[in-house]
């Protein structure tokens, strides 16, 4: 096994379990959908990045904070829908991206790349997905609450701005990381299907969320793994690991 | 505030996306009553409740007795079925350890185990008996209910309110009820507010429950009112 590969691999299995992981907290508000938006607003960041060729995620943070701000405008200041939102910026993002980009090197900005990943790159990743982890871990139960109603949450003095600033926060880095591993347009998959597949299986809270996590890590290696063997791009080969997984679940729906 | 005074209550407005939901409303509620916040659909009940536990932006005078624990029941929990939560879970949300959780559904009825049970699997009434269990958590002074019985069959609305007179000895309750049901205000409480945006009477349910206030309150319904009760 050559040490790109192991990289790759280490990367994709952290990102795909961290994805996972909050996923399922997002399942619950129908913030699954969020994603996509914000992943599909990350591609100019993403061509600018490798027109000038500096790192991916880097290219596509900044934009995603752009997306957020644009969803707390959204929800806060109007009633428009969210499908309102993601027409609005999924197609603003394509737009821009190949006003940018030629088309040839379309090829990452759309499905990502991890295969290429270098030392520094992967550090930094798992180190910003470890911290991300613990952030989570932490605010997840306030989290669930909030979902299930703002209303409760308040009269149990929860901080809603606080923690939902937190929580925009982490989905924020989780895309810009994850774009890099499946690229702008497959990153509402990245944190929905894990968690939808773990939904089937799961009866308590914490089954559901490692599950989420642990289908998350697994869809990362066995996309990966297929990427060695068939040469196939690994992002739409994640997505579609996560899909089999999802499908298994179906059959074994408690 | 009077010894054993637990809430005030002067000159309450609430105006929320410019109307008007509550006007000029005044009460006070004592330790160890249950009061019944009494009106038709869209009088504004579930939003007094909301705005006494500082929920919503109000003008007038709320004034609560110092260290109070308040325990907030709602009216539906929609989205709590999207998430795959066991009761022990549901009650680790709100910080209770796993031996008080058994303990407070021991006495709402729930046998050992049922904690592990899916809240999506519960029976509506079993799923409301919860809710006044989560309601429980901390032990409040204060109990808060919106409509604890709202798509609750009869049996077990009967359940849940004898369930609710029991704790409120057991553990020295006072209680806040929103209902829209006359025979709960005749069986329970203290003292009646009937609200219809406006107050429109308040006192003990025997003496201000008249037939012109209650005219008053639901209009046309009332008949259909008395002849259920």
């Amino acid at each position: 096994m050559d040490n790109q590969f192991l990289l790759s691999l280490i990367v994709g299995i952290c990102v795909g379990g961290a994805a996972g992981f909050l996923g399922s907290l997002m399942l619950g508000r129908r913030m699954a959908l969020v994603a996509g938006p914000l992943g599909h607003l990350t591609l100019p960041g993403i061509a600018l990045a490798l027109m000038y060729g500096f790192d991916v995620s880097l290219g596509a943070f900044p934009f995603v904070i752009f997306g957020i701000v644009l969803i707390w405008l959204f929800e806060m200041r109007t009633k428009l829908p969210m499908e309102a939102l993601t027409a609005v910026v999924f197609a603003s993002g394509v737009a821009i991206a190949f006003l940018l980009l030629p088309i040839k090197q379309a090829e990452a900005v759309l499905v990502g790349d991890i295969t290429k990943v270098s030392f520094v790159e992967a550090a930094v990743s798992v180190i910003l997905i470890l911290l991300l982890f613990f952030v989570v871990k932490k605010i997840y139960s306030k989290i669930v609450l909030i979902n299930i109603s703002e209303e409760l949450a308040k009269s149990e003095k929860i901080d809603i701005r606080k923690y939902n600033l937190i929580y925009l926060g982490s989905i924020a880095i989780i895309v810009a990381l994850g774009v890099k591993m499946v690229g702008g347009l497959l990153t509402a998959a990245l944190v929905a299907i894990p968690a939808s597949a773990a939904r089937n299986l799961s009866r308590n809270l914490a089954q559901y969320a490692f599950g989420a996590m642990i289908i998350g890590g697994l869809s990362s290696s066995l996309g990966i793994l297929t990427f060695k063997l068939t040469g196939f791009p690994a992002g739409p080969l994640i997505i579609l690991a996560s899909t089999l997984i999802f499908l298994i679940s179906l059959i074994f729906k408690r | 505030m009077g010894n054993e005074l637990i809430l005030k209550v002067r000159n309450l407005n609430v105006r929320l996306d410019h109307q008007s939901i509550i006007e000029n409303l005044s009460f006070e509620v004592k330790k160890g009553e249950v009061l019944t916040i009494l009106g038709p659909n869209g009088a504004g009940k579930s939003v007094l409740l909301k705005t006494l536990i500082g929920l919503l932006p109000y003008k007038g005078e709320i004034e609560w007795a110092k260290e109070l624990k308040i325990g907030y029941v709602p009216q539906r929990l929609p989205f709590i079925k999207d998430i795959p939560l066991n009761i022990r879970d549901f009650f680790s949300l709100k910080g209770s350890p796993e031996r008080e959780t058994e303990a407070i559904l021991n006495s709402v009825g729930f046998k050992q185990d049922f904690s592990r049970k899916k809240i999506g699997d519960l029976s509506s009434g079993q799923f409301q008996r919860i809710l006044i269990a989560w309601g429980l958590v901390g032990k409040p002074q204060v109990l808060l209910f919106d409509e604890p019985t709202t798509g609750v069959d009869i049996s077990a609305e009967e359940t849940i309110y004898n369930l609710l007179a029991g704790l409120k000895e057991e553990r020295d309750l006072t209680i806040l009820l929103v209902t829209h049901d006359l025979s709960v205000v005749y069986k329970f409480s203290t003292d009646v507010i009937c609200l219809n945006r406006q107050p429109i009477c308040y006192g003990p349910p025997q003496e201000v429950l008249t037939p012109e206030s209650l005219q008053k309150l639901y209009g046309g319904e009332v008949k259909y009112y008395q002849h259920k009760h």
